[in-house]
Protein backbone atom coordinates (compact mmCIF):
# COMPACT_ATOMS: atom_id res chain seq x y z
CA UNK A 1 0.00 0.00 0.00
CA UNK A 2 1.15 3.40 -1.04
CA UNK A 3 -0.91 5.45 0.52
CA UNK A 4 -3.10 4.63 3.64
CA UNK A 5 -5.42 6.81 5.61
CA UNK A 6 -6.49 5.75 8.70
CA UNK A 7 -9.55 7.50 11.04
CA UNK A 8 -8.61 10.93 9.93
CA UNK A 9 -10.99 13.63 11.40
CA UNK A 10 -10.34 17.40 10.56
CA UNK A 11 -11.96 20.30 12.36
CA UNK A 12 -12.53 23.64 10.99
CA UNK A 13 -12.96 25.11 14.51
CA UNK A 14 -15.98 23.58 15.37
CA UNK A 15 -16.92 22.82 12.06
CA UNK A 16 -16.02 18.76 11.22
CA UNK A 17 -14.60 18.65 7.60
CA UNK A 18 -13.24 15.11 7.90
CA UNK A 19 -15.05 12.61 10.67
CA UNK A 20 -13.06 9.76 10.87
CA UNK A 21 -11.78 9.08 7.22
CA UNK A 22 -10.21 5.70 6.13
CA UNK A 23 -8.64 4.87 2.60
CA UNK A 24 -5.70 3.02 1.36
CA UNK A 25 -4.05 3.39 -2.10
CA UNK A 26 -1.96 0.21 -4.24
CA UNK A 27 0.20 0.15 -6.54
CA UNK A 28 -0.71 0.44 -9.96
CA UNK A 29 -4.59 1.86 -8.75
CA UNK A 30 -6.39 5.41 -10.45
CA UNK A 31 -8.43 6.20 -7.19
CA UNK A 32 -11.02 9.18 -7.71
CA UNK A 33 -12.37 10.85 -4.61
CA UNK A 34 -16.04 12.18 -5.56
CA UNK A 35 -18.95 13.94 -3.24
CA UNK A 36 -21.12 16.95 -3.43
CA UNK A 37 -19.42 20.35 -3.09
CA UNK A 38 -18.67 20.34 1.12
CA UNK A 39 -18.27 16.77 1.33
CA UNK A 40 -14.42 17.57 2.30
CA UNK A 41 -12.74 16.54 -0.93
CA UNK A 42 -9.87 19.36 -0.77
CA UNK A 43 -9.81 19.04 2.66
CA UNK A 44 -8.93 15.51 2.14
CA UNK A 45 -6.39 15.79 -0.74
CA UNK A 46 -4.47 18.80 1.61
CA UNK A 47 -4.42 16.35 4.95
CA UNK A 48 -3.22 13.24 2.30
CA UNK A 49 -0.44 15.70 0.75
CA UNK A 50 0.45 17.18 4.60
CA UNK A 51 -0.13 20.68 3.59
CA UNK A 52 -2.82 20.29 6.64
CA UNK A 53 -2.66 18.41 9.73
CA UNK A 54 -5.31 16.33 10.64
CA UNK A 55 -6.92 17.02 13.72
CA UNK A 56 -6.51 13.40 14.79
CA UNK A 57 -5.90 10.17 12.74
CA UNK A 58 -2.81 9.16 10.94
CA UNK A 59 -1.62 9.73 6.87
CA UNK A 60 1.30 6.83 6.04
CA UNK A 61 2.65 7.55 2.71
CA UNK A 62 5.05 4.80 1.56
CA UNK A 63 5.09 3.66 5.65
CA UNK A 64 6.61 6.81 6.44
CA UNK A 65 4.10 9.02 9.17
CA UNK A 66 3.84 12.42 6.99
CA UNK A 67 2.86 14.48 10.21
CA UNK A 68 4.59 17.32 10.16
CA UNK A 69 6.81 16.47 7.10
CA UNK A 70 6.60 19.83 5.04
CA UNK A 71 5.42 19.97 1.32
CA UNK A 72 8.64 20.10 -0.05
CA UNK A 73 10.47 16.81 1.93
CA UNK A 74 7.24 14.99 0.87
CA UNK A 75 7.62 15.68 -3.35
CA UNK A 76 11.39 14.71 -2.38
CA UNK A 77 10.16 11.23 -0.63
CA UNK A 78 7.80 10.98 -4.00
CA UNK A 79 4.61 12.58 -3.75
CA UNK A 80 3.40 15.39 -5.94
CA UNK A 81 0.09 16.94 -6.30
CA UNK A 82 -1.46 19.72 -8.89
CA UNK A 83 -3.55 22.23 -7.33
CA UNK A 84 -7.40 22.89 -8.11
CA UNK A 85 -6.98 26.32 -8.98
CA UNK A 86 -4.21 26.88 -11.39
CA UNK A 87 -0.85 27.29 -10.07
CA UNK A 88 2.22 28.04 -12.17
CA UNK A 89 5.56 30.53 -12.43
CA UNK A 90 3.65 33.82 -13.98
CA UNK A 91 7.14 34.81 -15.29
CA UNK A 92 9.01 31.65 -16.06
CA UNK A 93 8.76 29.84 -19.19
CA UNK A 94 7.02 26.99 -19.78
CA UNK A 95 10.65 25.26 -20.26
CA UNK A 96 12.00 26.89 -17.24
CA UNK A 97 8.97 25.49 -15.41
CA UNK A 98 9.78 21.89 -15.88
CA UNK A 99 13.52 23.16 -15.69
CA UNK A 100 12.86 23.57 -11.93
CA UNK A 101 10.99 20.57 -10.96
CA UNK A 102 13.88 18.35 -12.78
CA UNK A 103 16.63 20.26 -10.78
CA UNK A 104 14.48 19.75 -7.46
CA UNK A 105 14.13 15.66 -8.61
CA UNK A 106 17.85 15.45 -8.98
CA UNK A 107 18.96 17.27 -6.15
CA UNK A 108 20.80 19.75 -8.40
CA UNK A 109 18.82 23.21 -6.63
CA UNK A 110 22.35 24.13 -5.08
CA UNK A 111 24.19 24.22 -7.54
CA UNK A 112 25.62 28.03 -7.84
CA UNK A 113 27.81 28.04 -10.48
CA UNK A 114 27.09 25.70 -13.09
CA UNK A 115 24.79 26.83 -16.11
CA UNK A 116 21.78 25.85 -16.53
CA UNK A 117 21.78 25.79 -20.52
CA UNK A 118 24.47 23.57 -20.34
CA UNK A 119 22.88 20.94 -18.30
CA UNK A 120 21.80 18.60 -21.27
CA UNK A 121 20.26 16.45 -18.71
CA UNK A 122 18.19 18.33 -16.94
CA UNK A 123 16.68 19.90 -20.53
CA UNK A 124 16.24 16.37 -22.24
CA UNK A 125 14.18 15.55 -19.04
CA UNK A 126 12.34 19.06 -19.54
CA UNK A 127 11.86 18.25 -23.19
CA UNK A 128 10.30 14.71 -22.35
CA UNK A 129 7.60 15.99 -20.23
CA UNK A 130 6.71 18.83 -22.33
CA UNK A 131 6.58 16.62 -25.39
CA UNK A 132 4.26 14.33 -23.71
CA UNK A 133 1.50 16.76 -22.55
CA UNK A 134 1.96 18.65 -25.94
CA UNK A 135 3.72 21.73 -24.75
CA UNK A 136 6.84 21.37 -26.30
CA UNK A 137 5.68 23.98 -29.26
CA UNK A 138 5.03 26.54 -26.23
CA UNK A 139 8.13 25.96 -24.46
CA UNK A 140 9.51 29.32 -24.70
CA UNK A 141 6.51 30.89 -23.99
CA UNK A 142 5.70 33.11 -20.24
CA UNK A 143 3.53 30.82 -18.28
CA UNK A 144 1.26 34.23 -17.65
CA UNK A 145 1.14 34.30 -21.67
CA UNK A 146 -0.33 30.41 -22.12
CA UNK A 147 -4.14 29.89 -22.59
CA UNK A 148 -6.18 28.47 -18.99
CA UNK A 149 -6.53 25.05 -20.18
CA UNK A 150 -2.66 25.02 -20.88
CA UNK A 151 -1.89 26.36 -17.74
CA UNK A 152 -3.25 23.54 -16.19
CA UNK A 153 -1.76 21.26 -18.01
CA UNK A 154 1.49 23.19 -17.51
CA UNK A 155 0.86 22.74 -13.70
CA UNK A 156 0.35 18.85 -13.93
CA UNK A 157 2.83 18.57 -16.16
CA UNK A 158 5.56 20.27 -13.73
CA UNK A 159 4.43 17.59 -11.01
CA UNK A 160 4.75 14.65 -13.57
CA UNK A 161 8.49 16.05 -14.30
CA UNK A 162 8.89 15.16 -10.90
CA UNK A 163 8.87 11.29 -11.67
CA UNK A 164 6.92 10.93 -8.31
CA UNK A 165 5.34 7.47 -7.09
CA UNK A 166 2.04 8.56 -5.99
CA UNK A 167 0.12 11.68 -7.67
CA UNK A 168 -2.27 13.54 -6.65
CA UNK A 169 -4.60 15.53 -9.09
CA UNK A 170 -7.16 18.28 -7.54
CA UNK A 171 -9.48 18.72 -10.24
CA UNK A 172 -7.41 17.51 -13.30
CA UNK A 173 -10.05 18.83 -15.94
CA UNK A 174 -12.05 21.43 -13.87
CA UNK A 175 -12.82 24.76 -15.70
CA UNK A 176 -11.41 22.80 -19.32
CA UNK A 177 -13.84 22.18 -22.19
CA UNK A 178 -15.85 18.97 -22.37
CA UNK A 179 -14.12 17.94 -25.54
CA UNK A 180 -10.60 18.76 -23.98
CA UNK A 181 -11.19 16.11 -20.59
CA UNK A 182 -10.91 13.19 -22.06
CA UNK A 183 -7.83 14.36 -24.23
CA UNK A 184 -6.43 15.69 -21.02
CA UNK A 185 -7.40 12.61 -18.95
CA UNK A 186 -5.71 10.14 -21.68
CA UNK A 187 -2.02 12.40 -21.25
CA UNK A 188 -2.35 11.71 -17.95
CA UNK A 189 -2.50 7.83 -17.95
CA UNK A 190 0.07 8.11 -20.34
CA UNK A 191 2.07 9.94 -18.80
CA UNK A 192 1.94 7.91 -15.65
CA UNK A 193 2.71 5.03 -17.41
CA UNK A 194 6.02 6.40 -19.02
CA UNK A 195 7.12 7.90 -16.37
CA UNK A 196 6.17 4.94 -13.49
CA UNK A 197 4.41 6.43 -11.62
CA UNK A 198 2.81 3.98 -8.95
CA UNK A 199 -1.03 5.42 -8.19
CA UNK A 200 -2.95 8.53 -9.04
CA UNK A 201 -5.59 9.67 -6.83
CA UNK A 202 -7.83 12.77 -8.52
CA UNK A 203 -10.52 14.51 -7.06
CA UNK A 204 -13.17 15.05 -10.12
CA UNK A 205 -16.28 16.13 -10.76
CA UNK A 206 -17.21 14.99 -14.02
CA UNK A 207 -18.92 11.32 -13.43
CA UNK A 208 -17.71 10.26 -17.34
CA UNK A 209 -13.97 11.01 -16.42
CA UNK A 210 -14.66 9.04 -13.03
CA UNK A 211 -16.48 5.90 -14.75
CA UNK A 212 -14.06 5.87 -17.39
CA UNK A 213 -10.87 6.19 -15.83
CA UNK A 214 -11.12 5.32 -12.19
CA UNK A 215 -9.95 1.66 -11.28
CA UNK A 216 -11.67 2.91 -7.85
CA UNK A 217 -13.95 5.50 -6.90
CA UNK A 218 -14.25 7.00 -2.95
CA UNK A 219 -17.73 8.93 -2.36
CA UNK A 220 -17.23 11.24 0.25
CA UNK A 221 -20.29 12.88 1.60
CA UNK A 222 -20.54 15.70 4.79
CA UNK A 223 -16.42 14.05 5.86
CA UNK A 224 -17.24 10.43 6.08
CA UNK A 225 -16.58 7.84 3.38
CA UNK A 226 -20.01 6.85 1.64
CA UNK A 227 -18.46 4.27 -0.27
CA UNK A 228 -15.17 2.72 -1.41
CA UNK A 229 -15.11 0.36 -4.34
CA UNK A 230 -14.91 -0.41 -8.31
CA UNK A 231 -17.05 1.77 -10.59
CA UNK A 232 -19.21 -0.78 -11.13
CA UNK A 233 -20.07 -1.24 -7.32
CA UNK A 234 -20.36 2.18 -6.91
CA UNK A 235 -22.83 2.66 -10.07
CA UNK A 236 -25.01 -0.19 -8.76
CA UNK A 237 -25.17 1.66 -5.32
CA UNK A 238 -28.43 3.20 -4.85
CA UNK A 239 -27.42 5.13 -1.63
CA UNK A 240 -24.18 7.02 -3.42
CA UNK A 241 -26.16 7.33 -6.43
CA UNK A 242 -28.86 9.28 -4.68
CA UNK A 243 -26.83 11.23 -2.40
CA UNK A 244 -23.47 11.90 -4.43
CA UNK A 245 -23.76 10.88 -8.33
CA UNK A 246 -27.28 11.66 -8.83
CA UNK A 247 -30.01 10.66 -11.04
CA UNK A 248 -29.07 10.70 -14.62
CA UNK A 249 -31.28 13.39 -16.25
CA UNK A 250 -31.14 14.11 -20.06
CA UNK A 251 -28.49 11.70 -20.52
CA UNK A 252 -25.92 13.57 -18.05
CA UNK A 253 -25.25 12.73 -14.23
CA UNK A 254 -26.45 15.84 -12.10
CA UNK A 255 -24.12 16.88 -9.34
CA UNK A 256 -26.85 17.22 -6.47
CA UNK A 257 -25.74 20.81 -4.58
CA UNK A 258 -24.92 20.05 -0.13
CA UNK A 259 -24.92 23.14 1.00
CA UNK A 260 -21.58 24.54 1.59
CA UNK A 261 -19.94 24.76 4.90
CA UNK A 262 -19.01 28.29 5.36
CA UNK A 263 -15.22 27.23 6.59
CA UNK A 264 -14.14 24.78 3.95
CA UNK A 265 -11.42 26.01 2.35
CA UNK A 266 -12.71 24.73 -1.15
CA UNK A 267 -15.67 26.93 -1.44
CA UNK A 268 -13.54 29.49 0.25
CA UNK A 269 -11.07 29.32 -2.21
CA UNK A 270 -13.67 29.34 -5.43
CA UNK A 271 -15.34 32.69 -4.20
CA UNK A 272 -11.76 34.05 -4.65
CA UNK A 273 -10.95 34.28 -0.75
CA UNK A 274 -7.24 32.95 0.00
CA UNK A 275 -6.26 29.95 2.42
CA UNK A 276 -2.96 30.23 4.22
CA UNK A 277 -0.17 29.12 2.46
CA UNK A 278 -2.09 28.91 -1.19
CA UNK A 279 -1.34 32.68 -2.38
CA UNK B 1 24.18 36.15 -26.80
CA UNK B 2 22.54 39.72 -26.34
CA UNK B 3 24.01 38.91 -22.59
CA UNK B 4 27.38 38.69 -23.03
CA UNK B 5 27.40 41.74 -25.21
CA UNK B 6 25.85 43.99 -22.85
CA UNK B 7 28.87 42.72 -20.56
CA UNK B 8 31.71 43.28 -22.64
CA UNK B 9 30.06 46.56 -23.34
CA UNK B 10 29.83 47.29 -19.31
CA UNK B 11 33.43 46.15 -18.47
CA UNK B 12 34.42 48.30 -21.75
CA UNK B 13 32.72 51.29 -20.48
CA UNK B 14 33.75 50.49 -16.99
CA UNK B 15 37.92 50.51 -18.28
CA UNK B 16 37.37 53.36 -20.90
CA UNK B 17 35.25 56.18 -19.12
CA UNK B 18 37.77 56.58 -15.89
CA UNK B 19 40.26 57.48 -19.06
CA UNK B 20 38.42 59.55 -21.32
CA UNK B 21 36.14 61.80 -18.89
CA UNK B 22 37.17 64.31 -17.02
CA UNK B 23 39.14 63.85 -13.46
CA UNK B 24 35.86 64.61 -11.20
CA UNK B 25 33.87 62.50 -13.13
CA UNK B 26 36.52 59.75 -12.80
CA UNK B 27 36.29 60.17 -9.38
CA UNK B 28 32.52 59.57 -8.96
CA UNK B 29 33.04 56.66 -10.43
CA UNK B 30 34.59 55.18 -7.38
CA UNK B 31 31.28 55.14 -5.44
CA UNK B 32 29.44 54.08 -8.41
CA UNK B 33 31.53 51.02 -8.83
CA UNK B 34 31.18 50.05 -5.23
CA UNK B 35 27.86 50.59 -4.94
CA UNK B 36 27.08 48.50 -8.32
CA UNK B 37 28.55 45.19 -6.32
CA UNK B 38 26.04 46.20 -3.42
CA UNK B 39 23.54 46.86 -5.99
CA UNK B 40 24.03 43.12 -8.06
CA UNK B 41 23.79 41.34 -4.58
CA UNK B 42 21.09 43.42 -3.24
CA UNK B 43 19.11 42.61 -7.18
CA UNK B 44 19.34 38.41 -6.25
CA UNK B 45 17.48 38.77 -3.34
CA UNK B 46 15.14 41.75 -4.91
CA UNK B 47 14.77 40.75 -8.51
CA UNK B 48 15.09 37.19 -8.58
CA UNK B 49 13.97 35.99 -5.26
CA UNK B 50 11.49 38.67 -4.45
CA UNK B 51 12.12 39.75 -1.24
CA UNK B 52 12.94 43.43 -0.43
CA UNK B 53 15.82 44.28 2.14
CA UNK B 54 15.25 47.53 4.03
CA UNK B 55 17.97 46.93 5.98
CA UNK B 56 20.91 45.60 3.37
CA UNK B 57 23.02 49.11 5.12
CA UNK B 58 23.74 46.64 7.70
CA UNK B 59 25.87 44.44 5.28
CA UNK B 60 26.88 47.66 3.28
CA UNK B 61 28.35 49.25 7.10
CA UNK B 62 30.09 45.55 8.08
CA UNK B 63 32.01 45.62 4.84
CA UNK B 64 33.60 49.44 5.21
CA UNK B 65 34.02 48.94 8.80
CA UNK B 66 35.99 45.90 8.07
CA UNK B 67 38.43 47.70 5.73
CA UNK B 68 38.31 50.73 8.42
CA UNK B 69 39.06 47.99 11.73
CA UNK B 70 41.64 46.16 10.26
CA UNK B 71 43.60 49.08 8.68
CA UNK B 72 43.67 51.28 11.89
CA UNK B 73 43.62 48.21 14.44
CA UNK B 74 46.04 45.84 12.91
CA UNK B 75 48.65 45.48 10.33
CA UNK B 76 46.72 44.38 7.77
CA UNK B 77 47.11 47.03 4.59
CA UNK B 78 45.80 44.24 1.61
CA UNK B 79 42.89 44.48 -0.35
CA UNK B 80 42.81 41.14 -0.73
CA UNK B 81 42.50 40.19 2.69
CA UNK B 82 40.25 43.18 3.64
CA UNK B 83 37.70 42.11 0.86
CA UNK B 84 37.70 38.44 2.62
CA UNK B 85 37.49 39.46 5.41
CA UNK B 86 34.22 41.50 4.93
CA UNK B 87 32.82 39.06 2.53
CA UNK B 88 33.13 36.42 5.37
CA UNK B 89 31.53 38.70 8.29
CA UNK B 90 28.98 39.51 6.02
CA UNK B 91 28.26 36.04 5.33
CA UNK B 92 28.04 35.35 9.01
CA UNK B 93 26.25 38.45 10.10
CA UNK B 94 23.57 37.45 7.50
CA UNK B 95 23.73 33.68 8.14
CA UNK B 96 22.29 34.80 11.55
CA UNK B 97 20.10 37.75 10.57
CA UNK B 98 18.82 35.89 7.38
CA UNK B 99 17.41 32.88 9.59
CA UNK B 100 14.57 35.07 11.08
CA UNK B 101 13.98 36.99 8.49
CA UNK B 102 13.34 34.91 5.93
CA UNK B 103 10.69 33.38 7.89
CA UNK B 104 8.52 36.44 6.70
CA UNK B 105 7.74 37.92 3.69
CA UNK B 106 6.50 41.45 2.26
CA UNK B 107 6.01 44.10 4.16
CA UNK B 108 7.02 41.65 7.53
CA UNK B 109 10.43 40.89 6.28
CA UNK B 110 11.36 44.13 5.06
CA UNK B 111 10.51 45.74 8.65
CA UNK B 112 12.49 43.15 10.40
CA UNK B 113 15.64 43.85 8.03
CA UNK B 114 15.16 47.79 8.50
CA UNK B 115 15.05 46.89 12.50
CA UNK B 116 18.28 44.74 12.41
CA UNK B 117 20.11 47.57 10.53
CA UNK B 118 18.82 50.20 12.83
CA UNK B 119 20.47 48.08 15.53
CA UNK B 120 23.79 48.26 13.75
CA UNK B 121 23.28 51.53 13.38
CA UNK B 122 22.78 52.29 16.59
CA UNK B 123 25.69 49.84 17.67
CA UNK B 124 27.90 52.18 15.65
CA UNK B 125 27.40 55.25 16.87
CA UNK B 126 27.29 54.03 20.58
CA UNK B 127 30.39 52.02 20.56
CA UNK B 128 32.53 54.86 20.53
CA UNK B 129 35.66 53.34 22.02
CA UNK B 130 35.44 50.50 18.96
CA UNK B 131 33.97 52.36 16.16
CA UNK B 132 34.45 56.44 16.40
CA UNK B 133 31.33 57.27 16.79
CA UNK B 134 29.28 59.47 15.04
CA UNK B 135 33.30 60.54 14.02
CA UNK B 136 33.71 57.17 11.68
CA UNK B 137 36.78 55.63 11.68
CA UNK B 138 40.02 56.05 8.87
CA UNK B 139 40.71 53.71 6.39
CA UNK B 140 44.26 53.66 5.81
CA UNK B 141 45.31 53.27 2.16
CA UNK B 142 45.57 49.72 1.18
CA UNK B 143 47.26 47.61 -0.98
CA UNK B 144 46.59 45.67 -3.57
CA UNK B 145 48.83 42.34 -4.88
CA UNK B 146 51.40 44.54 -2.42
CA UNK B 147 51.41 47.17 -4.71
CA UNK B 148 49.93 50.81 -3.13
CA UNK B 149 46.72 51.76 -4.34
CA UNK B 150 48.10 55.29 -5.17
CA UNK B 151 50.62 53.59 -7.15
CA UNK B 152 47.96 52.48 -9.80
CA UNK B 153 45.19 54.52 -12.03
CA UNK B 154 42.60 55.16 -9.20
CA UNK B 155 39.38 53.15 -10.60
CA UNK B 156 41.48 50.21 -12.17
CA UNK B 157 41.18 47.93 -8.80
CA UNK B 158 37.19 48.59 -8.76
CA UNK B 159 37.08 47.61 -12.54
CA UNK B 160 38.58 44.51 -11.75
CA UNK B 161 36.68 43.75 -8.59
CA UNK B 162 33.64 44.55 -10.17
CA UNK B 163 34.19 43.13 -13.23
CA UNK B 164 34.70 39.71 -11.39
CA UNK B 165 31.31 40.53 -9.22
CA UNK B 166 29.46 40.72 -12.16
CA UNK B 167 30.81 37.59 -13.59
CA UNK B 168 30.71 35.78 -10.36
CA UNK B 169 26.46 36.94 -10.81
CA UNK B 170 25.53 36.51 -14.13
CA UNK B 171 26.89 32.99 -13.21
CA UNK B 172 25.18 32.34 -10.42
CA UNK B 173 21.35 33.83 -11.97
CA UNK B 174 22.26 31.71 -14.50
CA UNK B 175 22.64 28.18 -12.69
CA UNK B 176 20.28 25.81 -11.19
CA UNK B 177 20.40 27.39 -8.25
CA UNK B 178 19.46 30.39 -9.85
CA UNK B 179 15.90 29.46 -11.63
CA UNK B 180 14.94 27.86 -8.18
CA UNK B 181 14.98 31.53 -6.85
CA UNK B 182 12.42 32.76 -9.71
CA UNK B 183 10.30 30.22 -8.74
CA UNK B 184 10.03 31.32 -5.04
CA UNK B 185 9.49 34.57 -6.28
CA UNK B 186 7.01 33.60 -8.42
CA UNK B 187 5.00 31.18 -6.40
CA UNK B 188 6.46 29.80 -3.30
CA UNK B 189 3.53 27.40 -2.29
CA UNK B 190 3.78 25.90 -6.00
CA UNK B 191 8.10 25.25 -5.59
CA UNK B 192 7.27 23.83 -2.18
CA UNK B 193 5.12 21.43 -4.32
CA UNK B 194 8.10 21.17 -6.85
CA UNK B 195 10.39 19.93 -3.52
CA UNK B 196 11.96 23.41 -3.62
CA UNK B 197 12.51 24.40 0.07
CA UNK B 198 11.35 28.11 0.28
CA UNK B 199 12.59 28.80 3.38
CA UNK B 200 15.95 27.54 2.68
CA UNK B 201 16.21 29.12 -0.97
CA UNK B 202 15.38 32.68 0.36
CA UNK B 203 18.31 32.30 3.20
CA UNK B 204 21.04 31.35 0.23
CA UNK B 205 19.88 34.47 -1.46
CA UNK B 206 19.77 36.62 1.47
CA UNK B 207 23.16 35.65 2.39
CA UNK B 208 24.85 36.00 -1.01
CA UNK B 209 23.44 38.90 -1.44
CA UNK B 210 25.07 40.40 2.10
CA UNK B 211 28.38 39.14 0.70
CA UNK B 212 28.25 41.28 -1.58
CA UNK B 213 26.76 44.28 -0.01
CA UNK B 214 29.95 43.51 2.53
CA UNK B 215 32.31 43.84 -0.49
CA UNK B 216 30.79 46.57 -2.12
CA UNK B 217 30.99 48.19 1.64
CA UNK B 218 34.50 47.56 1.93
CA UNK B 219 35.27 49.33 -1.61
CA UNK B 220 33.55 52.56 -0.26
CA UNK B 221 36.31 53.62 1.56
CA UNK B 222 39.43 53.45 0.51
CA UNK B 223 38.45 56.45 -1.77
CA UNK B 224 37.70 58.44 0.93
CA UNK B 225 40.15 57.43 3.51
CA UNK B 226 37.22 57.64 6.46
CA UNK B 227 33.78 55.61 7.30
CA UNK B 228 30.83 57.08 9.23
CA UNK B 229 27.77 55.57 10.70
CA UNK B 230 25.64 56.75 8.10
CA UNK B 231 27.01 54.27 5.73
CA UNK B 232 25.26 51.67 7.93
CA UNK B 233 21.95 54.49 8.29
CA UNK B 234 18.42 53.11 7.11
CA UNK B 235 18.25 55.84 4.53
CA UNK B 236 21.23 54.35 3.00
CA UNK B 237 19.17 51.08 2.70
CA UNK B 238 16.59 53.44 1.51
CA UNK B 239 19.53 54.73 -1.14
CA UNK B 240 19.91 51.49 -2.75
CA UNK B 241 16.54 50.05 -2.91
CA UNK B 242 16.10 53.41 -4.84
CA UNK B 243 18.83 52.72 -7.16
CA UNK B 244 17.51 49.12 -7.89
CA UNK B 245 14.00 50.66 -8.75
CA UNK B 246 15.56 53.10 -10.72
CA UNK B 247 17.46 51.16 -12.93
CA UNK B 248 14.87 48.24 -12.93
CA UNK B 249 15.02 45.44 -10.84
CA UNK B 250 13.86 42.99 -13.89
CA UNK B 251 16.98 43.22 -15.44
CA UNK B 252 20.01 41.63 -14.29
CA UNK B 253 22.32 45.04 -15.38
CA UNK B 254 18.87 47.37 -14.39
CA UNK B 255 20.38 48.04 -10.53
CA UNK B 256 23.77 48.90 -11.89
CA UNK B 257 22.44 51.28 -14.49
CA UNK B 258 20.40 52.62 -11.59
CA UNK B 259 23.35 52.92 -9.29
CA UNK B 260 25.09 54.84 -11.93
CA UNK B 261 22.30 57.26 -12.93
CA UNK B 262 21.82 58.05 -9.07
CA UNK B 263 25.71 59.00 -8.52
CA UNK B 264 25.49 61.02 -11.12
CA UNK B 265 21.85 62.60 -10.93
CA UNK B 266 23.06 62.81 -6.90
CA UNK B 267 26.02 64.95 -7.28
CA UNK B 268 24.61 67.50 -10.27
CA UNK B 269 21.53 67.78 -8.26
CA UNK B 270 23.13 68.81 -5.06
CA UNK B 271 25.62 71.09 -6.53
CA UNK B 272 22.52 73.28 -8.04
CA UNK B 273 19.75 72.83 -5.61
CA UNK B 274 20.38 72.32 -1.75
CA UNK B 275 16.31 70.49 -1.69
CA UNK B 276 18.16 67.92 -4.43
CA UNK B 277 16.00 65.04 -2.41
CA UNK B 278 12.85 66.78 -3.02
CA UNK B 279 13.69 66.33 -6.91
CA UNK B 280 14.97 62.60 -5.80
CA UNK B 281 11.77 61.94 -4.01
CA UNK B 282 9.95 63.15 -7.27
CA UNK B 283 11.53 60.77 -9.37
CA UNK B 284 11.18 58.07 -7.35
CA UNK B 285 7.18 58.77 -7.61
CA UNK B 286 7.57 58.60 -11.08
CA UNK B 287 9.74 55.74 -11.55
CA UNK B 288 7.12 53.59 -9.59
CA UNK B 289 4.29 55.02 -11.12
CA UNK B 290 5.05 55.41 -14.96
CA UNK B 291 7.84 52.95 -15.23
CA UNK B 292 8.07 49.97 -13.16
CA UNK B 293 10.23 48.64 -15.10
CA UNK B 294 12.47 51.16 -14.31
CA UNK B 295 15.18 52.84 -16.92
CA UNK B 296 15.63 49.10 -18.40
CA UNK B 297 11.98 49.05 -18.81
CA UNK B 298 11.79 51.50 -20.71
CA UNK B 299 14.24 49.99 -23.09
CA UNK B 300 13.39 46.37 -23.34
CA UNK B 301 9.89 44.56 -21.55
CA UNK B 302 10.04 41.06 -19.72
CA UNK B 303 11.44 40.35 -16.19
CA UNK B 304 14.46 38.81 -14.52
CA UNK B 305 15.24 36.05 -16.99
Amino acid sequence: MILEARDVTRFYGAYRALDGVSLGVDDGELVSIIGPNGAGKSTLINVLTGVLAPTSGVVRFKGHDIHGIGTAALARLGMARSFQLVHVFPDLTVIETLQAAVVSRLGRGTRLFVSLARDREVHHQAIEVAELFGLAGKRHELARHLAQGDKKLLDVASAFALRPELILLDEPTSGVATAEKTAIMEILVGASRRIGCRAIIQVEHDMDIVFGYSDRIIALHEGRVLADGAPDAIRADRHVVDTVIGRPAAGRPVLPRAPTAPSDPVSAEGRGLRVPGHP
Amino acid sequence: MKGRAILAAVALAALVVPLAAPAYYALLMLPFMAYAVVLLGLNLLFGYTGLVSFGHALFVGIGAYTGAFLTTHTAVRSLEVILLTAGVLGAAAAALVGALCVRYVKIYFGMLTLAFGMVFYTFLLKFYRLTGGDEGMRVLRPTLLGIDLDAMPKTDYLVGVLVVATLVMWRIVHSPFGLCLRTVRDNPAKAEALGLGVARFRWHAFVISAVYAALGGALLGPPTGTVDPTLAYWTQSGNIVFMTLLGGFASFFGPVLGAFVFIFLQDSVMSVLTYWRLVFGAILAAIVIFAPGGLMGLFARGRAA
